[in-house]
């Protein structure tokens, strides 16, 4: 039924004596592929993760590998008769074994005297450090070398927790592509749990949203920031400015002009009223107060970050309460005060709860 | 401070690299620590002194006659069974009660400690008064696990507390099954810890004396004491005492060596999950009882008698009113001692941590060798010295202090170490650059931060002065009785009734401190699992 490597999560549920911390969750991770699970902290995240490890087990539901049930909340399988591949946050080294010895822990004798344990690690390029203690290596290290551990035994499933999260920015960007690099070469199917939806977005073929203890949606990054299911969420995949607009054939009407509609979907027959998102990449700004298309307004604030700016824009005479937010080239970046007139490219998708901005 | 003013930057670069590396040692610490030093090695000098007075021949007629090798058989096999059982114990009821669903699991741990409050030969008194025909190997060995397992058990909790969960998860990931992740992941974590309980327990079996004598059973302590109090044959007391000093290097030296090779280091900080607790089930019944019985026998029979010895009071011989007399004796003395001892880690631990060099941590490295010495040993080396150089000195109270002093430095060294880490020399510097002189900073800054440590450290002196029996038979001066030895007096008299009040005394004296590391022992593992 199912290819070696896909993983499947449904109706999974999980509480501690007070609380539920999982409620009817469903996950689908394909085979080979590399998956997101985003949520702040406290919504599940990493109960889901140890659910599927088997550190946990469900109290309902069932997790499923390979198409073998792992836990439908009566059957359990051992952790270590699972064949899943596990890398905890900063990476759990065991402190007393040198990196050979980690990366080699879950072999044999006989495939650690082998060629697997060398080649694991000019994998991950620690061979010249085979022999430093874990103590010894800087935080990237560390995370390599648990990765190599984790896949010395060919897992056909890997879980990553938060494993980027405490190392330092500079070389956070660095470890992630080095890591992500490495896991598309291998093929083995991933589920990487994180906070940072930036993170999310870039590394993974699939995010999966967790809130509250339910996946609330799931699908490709750009389906995800492009058609969030509502506005919370929205605002939590970055910056996003909420208009309200007329729906009607595929099309929203809003005070920045007519604007496709995302998938061409909710083809409603007669217009209703809805709040569609317009992220700020999507806004363009001019100087001056010609008397073409768009809406006018006057720049209130800018954040210029270099590569580029973020513009506050006070819209003039618009029921809008808030003022609209446009991503704009640094070299374009404009000076407070500047009149300017904005208009909208790409297409929007209608979200619900537009109330809470 | 001249350069400081120089308008060159580089200079005061200088300065504050020459401030920061090289500190110049104030005169009077290099003195008192060396002073310390020298106190250390006093008893043991003297110890070879009068062991070879009569030649190197005739002290290896001593050393190699059959009596040393009976002695030698008696002392290691008990090390080795009771070692390993005091392990086994140890671990197995910090597992229960720290990873298991076990209920009133700080109940178990505070009763489980509380037994370290009890001296062992009060232990040993218990059992005997209740069956006098106790004695021998496996009576020695059941008396000492039960006395000293709390050893293994306290550092085997706090180790289990601080094994990072994590690693025992990622350990299952890669295949191993519950029990091999215990053995070859979460042991091997605790191990440092579990090593340091099994080392004072060694030291602890090698120091013992009164117990044995009660159940008697011959040990080096044993010998070494009838050796000096009944055959007056100092000589052969100090040569015996050599060979006891060396089995207690060798145990400190081979803890060091089995803990330096595998020495953990912490990594990652971040905040870590609290271990998952094993569901007992079925078994929750025969683990309690498992429990009950271990603090029925380790505190419930010593506790027992002596309250049963207590009611029933001497039927012969009336507690005398002398017991209040005693217990003053011994308080004068053991403050005496922990003021001395508490004074004399200050300069050790101050050149130590804020001086580093070869010579500051030889000398502290001395401060605790104490703790690899007997009682018995420390005293023969003193009167031995005073005997010779000090006569005035000889069963004197201020030799009776300094010994004392000299054998609890370790417990002084290590309480004047943790204060002295809560008054990072960053705030005497901060202290200094605004304005104040180093007298001022040190009274004014570092001995409020110090003060409730170097109380911890006076009063763990002062108790285990309080219980000390050794030392103080040997030492005493003419006339004059602590709880202890009145207590010694008593049950070798067979008058367990009149002994009973002045041991009850001394337990409850010496159950404060093992309350309170209880306490803490229970607070340490609540605070990881809120």
């Amino acid at each position: 039924m199912s290819q070696t490597g896909a993983l499947e999560v449904a109706d999974l549920w999980k509480g501690y004596s007070s609380t539920e911390v999982l409620r009817s969750v469903d996950l689908d991770v394909a085979p080979g592929s590399l998956s997101a699970v985003l949520g702040l902290s406290g919504c599940g995240k990493t109960t889901l993760l140890r659910v599927i490890a088997g550190f946990e087990r469900a109290q309902r539901g069932r997790v499923a590998l390979s198409g073998q049930v792992l836990d439908d909340g009566r059957n359990y399988i051992a952790p270590e008769r699972r064949g899943i591949g596990y890398v905890p946050q900063e990476g759990a080294l065991f402190p007393h074994l040198d990196v050979r010895a980690n990366v080699g822990f879950g072999l044999s004798r006989a495939e650690r005297r082998g060629a697997t344990v060398g080649e694991l690690l000019e994998m991950v390029g620690l061979s010249a450090l085979a022999r430093r203690m874990p103590h010894e290596l800087s935080g990237g290290e560390q995370q390599r070398a648990a990765l190599a551990r984790a896949l010395a035994r060919r897992p056909a499933l890997l879980l990553l927790d938060e494993p980027f999260s405490s190392l330092d920015a500079t070389l956070r960007g660095a470890v992630r592509e080095e890591v992500s690099a490495l896991l598309r070469r291998q093929g083995t199917t991933t589920v990487l749990v994180t906070h940072d939806q930036e993170e999310a977005l870039s590394l993974a073929d699939s995010v999966a949203v967790l809130r509250d203890g339910t996946i609330i949606q799931q699908g490709s990054p750009a389906d995800i920031y492009g058609a969030p299911t509502d506005a919370r969420l929205a605002g939590f995949l970055g910056e996003a400015n909420l208009m309200e607009a007329v729906l009607e054939n595929g099309q929203a009407r809003t005070s920045l002009g007519t604007l496709e509609l995302r998938g061409g979907a909710s083809r409603a027959p007669s217009s209703v009223q809805g709040i569609v998102v317009v992220r700020p990449e999507q806004l363009r700004v001019r100087a001056g107060t010609d008397g073409g298309e768009g809406l006018r307004g006057r720049v209130e604030q800018c954040r210029y970050y270099g590569h580029d700016a973020l513009l506050s824009i006070h819209p003039e005479d618009s029921p809008l309460a808030s003022p609209l937010l446009a991503r704009v080239h640094g070299e374009e970046a404009l000076a407070v005060g500047t009149d300017v007139v904005v208009t909208a490219t790409g297409t929007v998708s209608a979200v619900d709860g537009g109330a809470s901005r | 401070m001249s350069t400081l003013a120089s308008p060159a930057p580089r200079a005061s670069n200088r300065w504050t690299r020459a401030w920061a590396g090289r500190r110049r040692l104030p005169l009077a610490t290099v003195l008192g620590a060396t002073l310390v030093g020298a106190l250390v090695l006093l008893p043991l000098v003297f110890l070879v002194v009068e062991a070879q007075q009569s030649g190197w021949s005739e002290m290896e007629r001593l050393l190699f006659r059959h009596n040393t090798a009976v002695l030698l058989w008696n002392t290691l096999r008990l090390v080795v069974a009771s070692t390993s059982l005091c392990l086994l114990i140890g671990v197995g009821a910090a597992w229960c009660v720290e990873r298991t669903t076990i209920p009133g699991r700080r109940l178990w741990t505070v009763l489980l400690v509380l037994p370290l409050g009890i001296p062992d030969f009060v232990v040993g008194f218990g059992w005997v008064s209740i069956d006098h025909g106790l004695h021998g190997y496996l009576a020695a060995v059941m008396v000492m696990t039960l006395s000293l397992y709390p050893l293994v058990f306290l550092p085997a909790v706090a180790g289990l507390a601080g094994v990072d969960p994590a690693l025992e998860e990622v350990a299952r990931s890669l295949g191993m099954g519950p029990w091999k992740v215990f053995f070859r992941v979460t042991l091997r974590q605790m191990l440092p810890a579990v090593l340091g309980g099994c080392l004072l327990v060694t030291l602890g079996l090698l120091a013992e004396f009164g117990a044995f004598e009660i159940l008697q059973y011959q040990t080096f302590t044993v010998a070494i004491f009838t050796e000096f109090k009944l055959g007056f044959d100092a000589a052969a007391a100090c040569a015996l005492s050599l060979v006891l000093v060396a089995l207690g290097v060798a145990a400190l030296v081979g803890e060091l060596a089995l803990v330096g090779r595998g020495r953990l280091e912490r990594i990652g900080s971040g905040a870590r999950r609290n271990a998952p607790k094993v569901a007992l089930g079925a078994l929750t019944l025969p683990v309690l009882a498992g429990l009950l019985a271990l603090a029925a026998l380790a505190l419930g029979v010593p506790v027992g008698a002596l309250a049963y010895w207590s009611i029933r009071g001497g039927s012969t011989t009336l507690p005398s009113a002398s017991i209040l007399t005693d217990a003053a004796h011994t308080a004068e003395l053991s403050a005496a001692a922990a003021a001395l001892s508490t004074a004399l880690a200050i300069p050790v631990t101050i050149a130590a941590m804020r001086y580093r060099n070869r010579l500051t941590m030889t000398i502290e490295r001395l401060a605790l060798l104490p703790q690899a010495l007997p009682g018995l040993v420390v005293a023969l080396g003193l009167v031995s010295f005073s005997v010779r150089y000090a006569l005035p000195l000889y069963q004197s109270a201020l030799e009776l202090v300094v010994a004392y002093a000299i054998l609890f430095l370790p417990l002084a060294v290590v309480g004047v170490r943790a204060a002295l880490a809560l008054a990072p020399v960053r705030l005497e510097e901060v202290a200094r650059s605004l304005g104040r002189r180093p007298a001022s900073v040190w009274l004014t800054v570092t001995l409020p931060l110090i003060a409730p440590g170097l109380g911890v450290a006076f009063l763990l002196v002062f108790i285990s002065s309080c219980t000390e029996l050794t030392a103080t038979l040997l030492l005493r001066p003419t006339g004059i009785n602590t709880l202890a030895t009145q207590f010694w007096v008593y049950t070798t008299d067979f008058s367990y009734g009149a002994a009973a009040p002045y041991a009850a005394l001394i337990v409850a004296i010496s159950a404060v401190p093992a309350y309170l590391l209880s306490r803490r022992m229970a607070g340490i593992s609540r605070t990881m699992r809120p």
